[in-house]
């Protein structure tokens, strides 16, 4: 049994902890979450050892691994302390908000031999995983072009009490949503060499962006997009989908299927023919031994399990990998330093009326 | 509020997950659905197309758009004198989303009655006393339940979402408050939704929860049915509980007929869920059914 420990109880943690609890080789000795009255339900309800300090865990639990859900500006901090007490370390997503704490802990991870990973969920997601796939196989032919979406019902109002509404830890869509949709872009068609023409815009929030949109560039002239906006309330949740165009064709992948459209037939993927394909979830999707939101956070969760217990430390998810979207991340935000629009106090009708008349 | 704890289910329950644009293979169909489905009157008509085709029983999640429905049925008892609704609670994406706005403690602040101590000391940011996890769910179950006064609910599950989230978190005690709950307050039966058949029947029969109503994916090819095909369907031969299947037609993955041949098939299983939103389909499916159950 591999023995784990997790951190931050939260939306997120909670779902994790159920899974960790369910997989049959994880042992969850402990969990770990300031809020008293989480912890409190937890081991009343659930027979759970849960401390209030992080660094006490650390001391006093005897540990094989660590799973970090805390809010996004503690990770770098927590990773760190897990890496050198010789911890395999699982880390939600986004991995770190400084480039230069990602860098440090890929070579301190790496030098340790010990396996790190990052919740970047969708790579486990079969239409995702088929689409990048197809890509890979030179199916499509030279890719010129990429879009990402994202869009979903966060942030409906202009108020938020939560650390995702606080730019100082990691909040807004860029580092909360956008993520998601900038690694889904590197896991498909490779990281972008660099980004332009960056929109970070709140449509409610005061302090952070609720929308991001921008060019991304890649080496060989090809380009895409990225379209993220979490104040979209026609959206039940949130909801991915990406896009690829080459010389031989298109693909577009969501959560739910993978469509594909081939100028011609190509090997890598059978049965397929001239013009549509559509391969459904139903057909994409890998069983797991539990289910709870989705296949994609077991068989995460899974893959961890296993690659502890193979020692493979170049698999999908890396710290490296992840690093890569923060990376993106960071460029946008370089390119957007200063400039970051939020919604104006005036009612848009007048601003209108001013322009026209300006 | 009737119940009727020992009743047999009826053999084809209607779902409702293509009003709320939920389509688990498509999300450009989820929208249409949505589109379709966004004014009652599209709603109603489909739900009195199945009431026609003899389907009397809604299976239905909590949302928020269904309370509407039951104020349709409620104001027009005489038109559907045997109509049932089987809530499914609670609709979680309206947590889920509450959590992310505003955090836990304050979603589920919002979530309870306004007048109330536990609300109070939610408000005053204290941690929770006693942690009465009892006293809270019992008041998140009321609340969820308040939209089917006066209708017929004999049967109220738990969503799969927390029941699986409170299988894998090892909270048993939930679940039997749920179990407890249902059938003190509404004379119900308890049904519970899960995509972990197996699992989660060790658990209640740890909890001694006999014979439970458990919904969950039952379709031929194994979508959804965590411990593999060849499990469920020995659980199903050998286990005591009652199974209502759903998913059967794997959102289209499975020809009908074919779909129900392999689910009438099993032995045991009470009931079938199924949405759709056509008479066509409706009847397709509904004759099938009919048509491939054995009766002994």
């Amino acid at each position: 049994m591999i023995r784990t420990a997790m951190v931050g109880l939260g939306k997120m943690g909670l779902s994790h902890l159920a899974i960790l609890r369910a997989h049959p080789q994880l042992d969850l000795v402990a969990g770990c979450d300031s809020t008293a009255y989480l912890t409190d339900i937890l081991s009343k309800y659930s027979g759970l050892k849960c401390h209030a300090d992080f660094d006490r865990m650390l001391e006093q639990e005897q540990l094989d691994a660590i799973v970090i859900a805390t809010p996004s500006k503690l990770h770098a901090a927590m990773v760190e302390k897990a890496l050198n007490r010789g911890l395999h370390v699982f880390c939600e997503k986004p991995f770190v908000l400084d480039v230069r704490d990602g860098e440090r802990l890929v070579s301190l991870a790496e030098s340790k031999g010990l396996v790190n990973q990052v919740g970047y969920h969708y790579r486990f997601v079969g239409a995702f995983k088929e689409a990048a796939r197809i890509v890979k196989s030179g199916a499509l032919g030279t890719v010129h072009h990429v879009r990402a979406e994202a869009y979903g019902p966060v942030v409906l109002r202009p108020k938020g009490g939560t650390w995702r509404s606080a730019k100082s830890e990691g909040g807004g869509a860029l580092y909360d949503y956008a993520c998601h949709a900038v690694d889904l872009v590197n896991f498909v068609a490779g990281p972008p060499a660099s980004v332009g023409g960056v929109v970070r815009h709140g449509v409610f929030s005061q302090d952070v962006d609720d929308e991001v949109y921008c060019t991304l560039h890649y080496a060989n002239g090809a380009s895409g997009q990225l379209c993220v906006n979490w104040s979209d309330e026609s959206f039940r949740k949130m909801s991915t989908k990406v896009s690829v165009w080459g010389t031989h064709g298109r693909i577009t992948a969501d959560r739910q299927e993978c469509q594909i459209y081939l100028r011609e037939p190509h090997a890598a993927v059978p049965g397929a023919s001239k013009g549509w394909t559509i391969r459904y979830t139903t057909d994409l999707t890998e069983e797991v031994w539990f289910y709870l939101r989705g296949e994609e956070y077991s068989a995460q969760i899974d893959y961890f399990a296993q690659s502890i217990r193979e020692r493979r430390t170049d698999g999908e998810n890396t710290f490296r990998s992840a690093l890569e979207a923060d990376r993106v991340v960071s460029m946008i935000v370089g390119e957007t330093a200063g400039m970051l629009t939020m919604p104006s106090a005036q009612p848009s009708r007048a601003t209108l009326w001013s322009r026209l008349f300006k | 509020m009737t119940g009727g704890a020992t009743n047999v289910m009826d053999r084809v329950l209607f779902g409702d997950n293509q009003f709320f644009g939920v389509n688990h293979m498509s999300e450009e169909k989820a929208r249409a659905q949505a589109m379709r489905f966004q004014d009652l009157p599209a709603v109603l008509e489909v739900l009195d197309t199945a009431y026609q085709e003899g389907i009397r029983t809604f299976m239905c999640t909590t949302h928020d758009r269904v309370a509407e429905i039951c104020d349709h049925f409620r104001a027009n008892a005489a038109k559907y004198p045997d109509y049932q609704f089987y809530p499914c609670m609670p609709y979680a994406h309206k947590y889920a989303n509450a959590v992310t706005e505003h955090g836990m403690i304050e979603a589920l602040r919002l979530f309870l009655p306004e007048e109330g101590a536990l609300r109070s000391m939610l408000k005053g940011g204290m941690a929770l006393a006693n942690k009465d996890i009892e006293a809270i769910m019992q008041l998140l179950i009321d609340a969820e339940m308040k939209m089917f006064h006066d209708l017929a609910t004999p049967v109220v599950f738990m969503q799969n979402v927390i029941t699986d989230l409170l299988l894998g978190l090892n909270m048993k005690a939930c679940l039997r408050i749920f179990h407890d709950h249902v059938r003190q307050r509404y004379d119900a039966e308890p049904g519970f939704i899960t995509m972990n058949v197996p699992r989660l029947l060790d658990v209640l029969d740890e909890l001694g929860i006999d014979n439970p109503i458990v919904c969950a994916n039952i379709n031929k090819i194994g979508f959804r049915m965590c411990g593999g095909i060849a499990l469920y369907e020995q659980t199903i031969a050998t286990r005591r509980f009652r199974p209502v299947a759903m998913s059967v037609l794997a959102s289209g993955a499975i020809a009908p007929r074919e779909a129900i041949e392999y689910v009438c098939r099993q032995p045991k299983i009470e009931s079938i869920v199924f949405g759709a939103s056509s008479r066509g389909n409706i009847r397709q499916t509904k004759t099938l059914i009919d048509e491939l159950t054995v009766t002994a």
